[in-house]
């Protein structure tokens, strides 16, 4: 069954009425702020790449000194995990599963979500034990720039999870709820792009030089 | 919508999810072993790398360049054309400084 794709990312479907409608404008102004938020984050990433020599890192610590690639491993399968219950989530969402199932996804999301940012707070505070703070070099302020910045979105979307469960509880899956999940969606399977760029250049990269 | 429905966008988030499972594991692998020169290792994690993006567009955020609303498509294309020129610039410009110095 096909019908019309009113906007990029997974369509709720014309059996949602009102919903599927009113989110061609409002996922159209959300793709405009997920491509701002791109430039960001690709311009964080070009400074990294022009600093990960040695002349940026100033004689303090490199990458072999300051990552842990297993608790790399470790937060890059938490994402994708999380990026594939959130997709469950849309799932119950379109397919009209019930609040329920909707919400132990999301729950589920949430909870992946955590874990990553505690892995990286873990990871953050052994760089500081290890003297791998921002200051100590033009590298590692890059580093501090970009990696909390995508820890920082993650935590925001923990957060926007939070919101949406409350609203889900109290508002129901009214049409105003549904396309905010679906923005919500963009944002957490955006934030799982950007950390592909980020396993890749910043740990990959860096710990194979 | 019909279950057929609910039963193809799960098989193809899990499609999705299995083949950046392998695009994640396999650069990881090649890290961990070594032994690769170094051009060589670069150009296989930025070669996967731009796969799995691929298909994490594809798969989760659902961009499909043949049934999109056309204005929507443009501004993600001229947004990726935009941060290309100033990311490439960027990294041109200051590697060229760099070895001049």
């Amino acid at each position: 069954m096909r019908h019309p794709i009113l906007h990029p990312g997974l369509n709720l479907g014309p059996h949602h009425g009102e919903a599927h409608d009113h989110a061609e404008t409002v996922v159209f102004g959300f793709w405009v702020f997920l491509m701002s938020d791109l430039i960001i984050f690709g311009l964080m990433f070009a400074t990294y790449v022009t600093m990960a020599n040695p002349m940026g890192m100033a004689g303090g610590p490199g990458p072999k000194d300051a990552f842990d690639l297993g608790s790399v491993f470790a937060q890059t399968m938490t994402l994708l995990f999380s990026s594939v219950t959130f997709g469950f989530a849309t799932l119950a969402l379109r397919h009209e599963r019930g609040p329920r199932q909707l919400m132990v996804w999301l729950v589920v999301t949430l909870a992946l979500g955590l874990i990553f940012l505690g892995l990286e707070f873990r990871d953050f505070a052994d760089m500081i034990a290890k003297g791998a703070v921002p200051q100590r070099s033009g590298y590692l302020s890059a580093f501090w720039g970009l990696v909390p910045l995508h820890g920082l979105h993650v935590a925001s979307g923990c957060v926007w999870i939070l919101v949406m469960l409350a609203q889900i509880r109290t508002m129901g899956l009214v049409p105003v709820v549904k396309t905010r999940l679906l923005r919500l969606g963009l944002f957490w399977h955006f934030l799982d792009l950007v950390w592909i760029g980020i396993f890749t250049i910043v740990y990959l990269m860096g710990l194979s030089q | 919508m019909n279950d057929n429905g609910y039963r193809d966008d799960l098989r193809s988030y899990l499609t999705g999810f299995i083949l950046a499972l392998v695009l994640t594991l396999v650069p990881f692998a090649l890290v961990v072993w070594g032994g690769l020169a170094w051009g060589t290792i670069m150009a296989i994690l930025g070669g996967f790398a731009l796969v799995q993006m691929v298909v994490h567009l594809r798969y989760f955020l659902h961009i499909d360049l043949s049934r999109q609303k056309r204005e929507d498509l443009q501004l993600i294309l001229f947004s990726v054309l935009l941060l290309a020129l100033m990311a490439v610039g960027t990294i041109w410009i200051m590697g060229n400084l760099a070895t001049r110095m």
